[in-house]
This record gives C-alpha cells, sequence and structure tokens, in this order.
C-alpha cells in the first residue's frame, strides 16, 4: 500500500482566500466612492447656497458720489441661518480696505473674475469655514473698483453630513463585504461540489472495487474521470484475466497428469515383474512432482495476485486451524500420523484474508505430514503472547540444519535430506509471503527429539 | 454402498470407478450435469464424486442446486483448480471434502471414507465373519468379548480380507491398497501390519495366514483353537 499523497493545497481555501481578498477590495472601493460621491455632493449644495447669499449681497451694492453702498438683504444670512448651529460671517472689501464685515476673514490672493466665485475651506476664530469669494465691478466717480464679497459658513452641518455620510457608506460596505462573501463562500462549495462528490464516491469504494464511475461529472472533470475509468477497466481486466489463467493452467495441466496417474496405477496392479513395478512407481512419483511443482507455482502466483489486493478482514485462527486440521486428517491417517490440535483457551482474530492465510497453514501441515514417519504425531499449538496470536506446528519428521532454515524459505530452496520426498521447494516461500504480507513472522526451530517446529505470528486483532 | 462419479475425463472416470470397485464401492458414472441429474432421478447415492468443469456447465452451479434442493448427499468435489483461488469458496457453496487433481486414490479413498464417517454420526457398520465382529465405521474389531481398535492402515487391511474370507491376497496387491505408490516401501512392510492385525484378533477362531510364496487369507477354524 503506499502511503497517502500530501495534498499540495486546498482547492476551497484558495478560492475562498481569492474570493475574500477581492470582496474586501470591492468593500473599500464601494465605501470610498459613496463618501467621495455623497460627500462631493453635500459640498456642492452648500457652495450653492453660499453663491446665492453671496450674489444677492453682492447685487445689493450700488455706489452713490465716491461711496460703495450696501443694503443686506435679510435673505441673504437667512438663507444660510437655516441650522440654528451653524454661524455666518461675511466681509465687504476693496482691495484697499475692509468696507463692512468681518474684517479678518480670509481672503484669497488675489481676487476672483466676476461671475466666477471661488470656494475655499478655512479656520476662523476656532471653526472650521466654508468661504465663497465673489467679485464685482462697481463704477465709482467713472473709476471701475473691484468689489469682493466673502461669505464664510461653519462646516458643522457639513461636518454632520459627511460623517453620517460615512457611516453609511462604511455600513454599506460592511453589509457588501459580509453578503458577498457568504455567497462567496456558497459559490465555492457549489463549484467545488462535483469535485468532493466524485472524491467521496472513489475514496468510499476503495483500492479493490473496480467497477466505472458513473457520477455525472463536470465538464472539466470528465477527462478524468474518463482516464480513471479505463484505467480501472483495463486493471480489472488484467486481474481476471490472471486469475483465469491461473485457473486454466492449472486444469490444463492437472486434469491430464490424473489421468496418467490413474492409469499409471491400474497398470501397477497388472504388472507382474518386479522391474516394470520399479518402473510404475517411479513414473507415478514424476507424475506427483509436477503436479506438485505447477500446483505451488500456480498457488504461487495466486498468493501474489491476492496479497496485491488484499480482502482483509476479522480472521478467527482457531476456527481456521480447526477447518485445516479436519480437511487434512484423512490425508495424514493414510499412513497412520495422528495431527493432536491442542485446545485453547480465549479469542485468537487477526485482520487478513482467510484464503491467504488458510493457504500459508496448509503448506506447513502438509509440509509437516510429508516428511513425518508413519505412525507418529504431528502437534498443532495456538497460543497467544502479548500482542501476538501464534500457531506453532511441530513433527517428529527429520528435522533441518541451521543453515537449511534460511534457505528453505527461499524459493525452490529445499532441504539437502528429502531428494526421496516428492517437493518444488515453493511451499515455504509462500507461507514466509502470505505471513510477511500480514506483518507477522514465521520461524523453523528444531523440535525437542526430533523434526521441526514450524511457528506462525500474526498481529492479534 | 453406492457412488455417483461425475467427470468428463473418460479415462479417469474409468480408472477412478475400477479402483472404487476394488475398495467393494459400486460406482455409477456421469459424463455431464444432465446425466448426473438422470442419474440421481432413479437412484439414490452414498457419496458424489463431483468434478468443477464440465462440458455442460460448471460444477459448482450443480453443487449450489442440489443443497438448495435439500439433497444431503455427501460431495466430495474434484478440483484441477489452484488451491487459494478455490478451496474455501467450494465448502462455502456446501461441498464437504475437496480433492486436487492428481489425486492418490488412497487420498480420495480416505476421504470418500471420512466423509461418510462425519455424515453417519456414531452409526455402525458391523460385519461377521467366524466369531470375529468387525466394525468398519468405528475402526473395531472384537474377538472373544475383547475390543481392540484398529489404526487406519490395520483398518484398510481388515476391509480387504473381510471383502473376501478364504481368498489369497498377494503381498504385492496388500502393498498397493495400503501405501501410496509415491511412497517407497518394500513388500516386507505389509508383514507390519499382518502381524498387528494377528495380535488384535488373537483368542478367536479367526486367523490369517501365510501362504507360502504368494501372500495371506484371513480363514476360521470351525473349532477354537484349544
Amino acid at each position: 500500500m503506499n502511503a497517502p499523497l500530501k495534498p499540495s493545497a486546498s482547492l476551497r481555501q484558495r478560492l475562498r482566500l481569492q474570493l475574500l481578498g477581492l470582496i474586501a477590495i470591492l468593500s473599500l472601493l464601494l465605501y470610498f466612492s459613496v463618501r467621495t460621491i455623497a460627500g462631493g455632493a453635500a459640498e456642492t449644495t452648500q457652495d450653492n447656497i453660499l453663491s446665492a447669499s453671496a450674489t444677492s449681497i453682492i447685487e445689493a451694492l450700488h455706489a452713490e458720489q465716491d461711496d460703495i453702498l450696501l443694503d443686506i438683504p435679510y435673505a441673504a444670512l437667512s438663507m444660510l441661518g437655516a441650522n440654528s448651529e451653524e454661524r455666518v460671517f461675511y466681509r465687504i472689501m476693496t482691495k484697499a480696505s475692509t468696507i463692512t464685515g468681518y474684517d479678518d476673514l480670509p481672503a484669497p490672493e488675489t481676487f476672483p473674475a466676476p461671475e466666477q466665485p471661488v470656494f475655499y475651506n478655512s479656520e476662523y476664530r476656532g471653526s472650521a469655514v466654508r468661504i465663497v469669494a465673489m467679485t464685482r465691478v462697481i463704477t465709482v466717480r467713472d473709476t471701475p473698483t473691484e468689489v469682493l464679497a466673502l461669505v464664510a459658513q461653519t462646516r458643522l452641518g457639513q461636518d454632520a453630513i459627511t460623517a453620517r455620510i460615512a457611516n453609511t457608506a462604511a455600513a454599506l460596505g460592511v453589509g457588501f463585504f459580509l453578503i458577498a462573501g457568504i455567497l462567496g463562500a456558497l459559490t465555492v462549495e457549489s463549484a467545488l461540489r462535483p469535485i468532493v462528490n466524485i472524491a467521496q464516491a472513489v475514496q468510499r469504494r476503495g483500492p479493490h472495487d473496480l467497477r466505472p464511475m458513473l457520477k455525472p461529472a463536470p465538464l472539466e472533470l470528465a477527462p478524468l474521470l474518463a482516464s480513471l475509468n479505463s484505467f480501472m477497466e483495463r486493471l480489472r481486466t488484467a486481474l481476471l484475466r490472471t486469475e483465469d489463467f491461473i485457473a486454466e493452467a492449472a486444469h490444463r495441466v492437472r486434469t491430464p497428469l490424473a489421468t496418467v496417474r490413474a492409469q499409471t496405477e491400474i497398470a501397477l496392479r497388472r504388472a507382474k515383474t518386479p522391474e516394470d513395478r520399479e518402473a510404475l512407481r517411479a513414473v507415478i512419483r514424476a507424475v506427483d512432482e509436477s503436479a506438485r511443482s505447477a500446483g505451488q507455482l500456480l498457488d504461487h502466483a495466486s498468493v501474489t495476485l491476492r496479497a496485491d489486493k488484499m480482502e482483509r478482514g476479522d480472521v478467527d485462527l482457531s476456527a481456521l486451524v480447526k477447518d485445516l486440521v479436519h480437511g487434512l486428517a484423512p490425508t495424514a491417517e493414510i499412513r497412520d500420523i495422528r495431527i493432536i490440535l491442542h485446545p485453547a483457551e480465549g479469542e485468537f482474530t487477526t485482520i487478513g484474508d482467510p484464503v491467504l492465510l488458510m493457504g500459508a497453514l496448509r503448506n506447513i501441515l502438509d509440509n509437516a505430514i510429508k516428511y513425518s514417519p508413519d505412525e507418529s504425531e504431528i502437534s498443532v499449538v495456538l497460543s497467544a503472547e502479548e500482542e501476538l496470536c501464534c500457531i506453532t506446528i511441530c513433527d517428529s519428521g527429520r528435522g533441518l540444519n541451521d543453515a537449511e532454515q534460511k534457505t528453505l524459505t527461499r524459493r525452490f530452496g529445499r532441504g539437502s535430506n528429502v531428494a526421496d520426498v516428492v517437493g518444488s521447494g515453493l511451499g515455504l516461500t509462500i507461507v514466509s509471503e502470505v505471513v510477511a504480507a500480514h506483518g507477522g513472522s514465521f520461524r523453523l526451530t528444531p523440535n525437542k527429539e526430533r523434526g521441526t517446529c514450524a511457528k506462525v505470528c500474526l498481529p492479534r486483532k | 454402498m453406492r457412488f455417483l462419479l461425475i467427470e468428463d475425463n473418460a479415462d479417469l472416470a474409468v480408472s477412478v470407478r475400477d479402483r472404487l470397485a476394488l475398495d467393494g464401492y459400486g460406482v455409477d458414472w456421469a459424463e455431464s450435469i444432465g446425466a448426473a441429474e438422470d442419474c440421481l432421478a432413479g437412484a439414490s447415492y452414498d457419496l458424489i464424486l463431483l468434478d468443477i468443469m464440465l462440458p455442460d456447465g460448471d460444477g459448482r452451479a450443480f453443487l449450489s442446486a442440489q443443497r438448495s434442493r435439500e439433497n444431503d448427499t455427501p460431495i466430495i468435489v474434484i478440483t484441477a483448480r489452484s488451491e487459494v483461488s478455490d478451496r474455501v469458496h467450494m465448502l462455502d457453496l456446501g461441498a464437504d471434502d475437496y480433492i486436487t487433481k492428481p489425486f492418490d486414490f488412497l487420498e480420495l479413498e480416505a476421504r470418500c471414507r471420512a466423509v461418510i464417517r462425519r455424515k453417519n454420526g456414531a452409526a455402525s457398520n458391523v460385519k461377521h465373519y467366524g466369531d470375529l465382529e468387525f466394525d468398519s465405521l468405528s475402526a473395531t474389531v472384537k474377538v472373544a468379548g475383547r475390543v481392540s481398535e484398529l489404526r487406519n492402515r490395520e483398518l484398510r487391511l481388515m476391509e480387504i480380507f473381510f471383502s473376501s474370507p478364504e481368498q489369497i491376497f498377494p503381498k504385492s496387491q496388500l502393498l498397493d491398497r495400503l501405501f501410496s505408490y509415491a511412497d517407497n516401501v518394500s513388500e516386507n512392510a505389509i508383514e507390519v501390519y499382518v502381524a498387528r492385525l494377528r495380535q488384535k484378533i488373537d483368542g478367536g477362531a479367526v486367523r490369517i495366514e501365510t501362504v507360502r510364496g504368494i501372500g495371506y487369507r484371513m480363514s476360521k477354524q470351525e473349532t477354537p483353537r484349544p
């Protein structure tokens, strides 16, 4: 099994962050534009009133002999005093002197052109003020004289409006941010849903379910899904073909061998001379050997195949061992060999593939029977050792030497003292591969007096 | 005991039938599932030997069909397929046992015997010869009130003698029935088992005689030895 891939980055995270950044920028833009536009509009209103006031004052100016006279119309100032908090200042001046009003009201450096009033902000008597400056040319004693009218109004009302507008703009910005954020998050979810659905469907089915994925996929994912499906189909076909091949090969090899063996046995019964009998026995031994080798090669292939797509489940080892002993007892009985299954207390459950485990243990017991002398005993013991359950199968066969214990578990490795017993040497390879695939251990040790003990330990559930 | 053998390979089927006949079993042979159905319709069997790959279908389908029809005749599956892929499945489908091709007749016989014994439970199958009582299912002999248990080879040897008392069985024939052809044994090995049987039936009127130069036979004296 491969370790799970480390994801490079979350698509959802990225989409969320990018959308959130975008929304934040838009919110700020909204805030500032509302503030600027509304603030500008409020200022324009004030300027218009100031301008109207200044106009009506300046229109009231008239020259009489050497003097410039002014009757300030009441309306000119009352239109500015709508807000009682607001203070109004005015100043009428020529370039030479102030004619009337507050003579320290700040005036522009140069007089603006007539008909083109100038607006500006300034500080006056501790308050921020908005001032309009308007010029009129009056002819006094045939001399055109520029008269400047300044009208100022404190900016209290203006500031209040600006503050209100700023609050509103901020509320709008925050509101926009929240609503757009929620909608954005929903959009991310709905955009990702097909991907999430497909990912979950792939995860749910696990690595052994090779049926094609039939879930509707968005256009962008369709090529990925199509590749996945065609890959799974190819894998499935390959696995099936291998399984079929193994079954077919076994059938093709073993059925004719069975016939040869059966016919030879019948011929043996009719054979008269010891020479004929010996020759026919040799045929039978050869048939047995090739059948066994073929069988174990195919078993080995099956084991490799199954270990790849290992179906893990709870396996009750005591039931499995009981079945195993039950199944092989008739074979052992032929040679008066007794298999003694020692009763075991407690639970012996491991996680794995029962078919593989059965195959491995069968190989061990099969070996034990094969190498045991007639009328001997084989003991099978199930024991619990900390986190392990162990199965020990001891025979009183011919045993092995130390160096052999290692080579025996290699492919085609056989003991040096068994040339007269049919065998391919693949059996223990199968055992060690199956046990390794289950995370267990397999050891061969000499039995107390004579023979061998094979011990398989598997992790307890 | 009557067996039904379902096997499409004629050579193999004939040799299985001949061999089982030696052990006293009557064997009907069906070449296909269709033929097997015909046999089952007309007779009842103590055991069915079933090959898996048959010309007109899969033996496994036949197996589960028999079980769903509540036919509980013991079935031993003969399979050529890989042990790891098939065996457990066969038992799940209701087979009582299985044997992989190519098989030793001794093993086939042993498995048939084990399955029948399991099916019949504590039932006995007692035969008498003279004052000797022989129960092949419980593997015991009783003589002069003394019961002795027989080991597997002793049991098979006893069965051979009981199948035809007074007949002389050559050593080579006994050897073939007791030992696998793959075993490398001399004819003298048979003497060990004959000696043990003689010990267990000692004290009665039945004896196992050595016919010099030929073999052995079981015979009884009209009056017990003094």
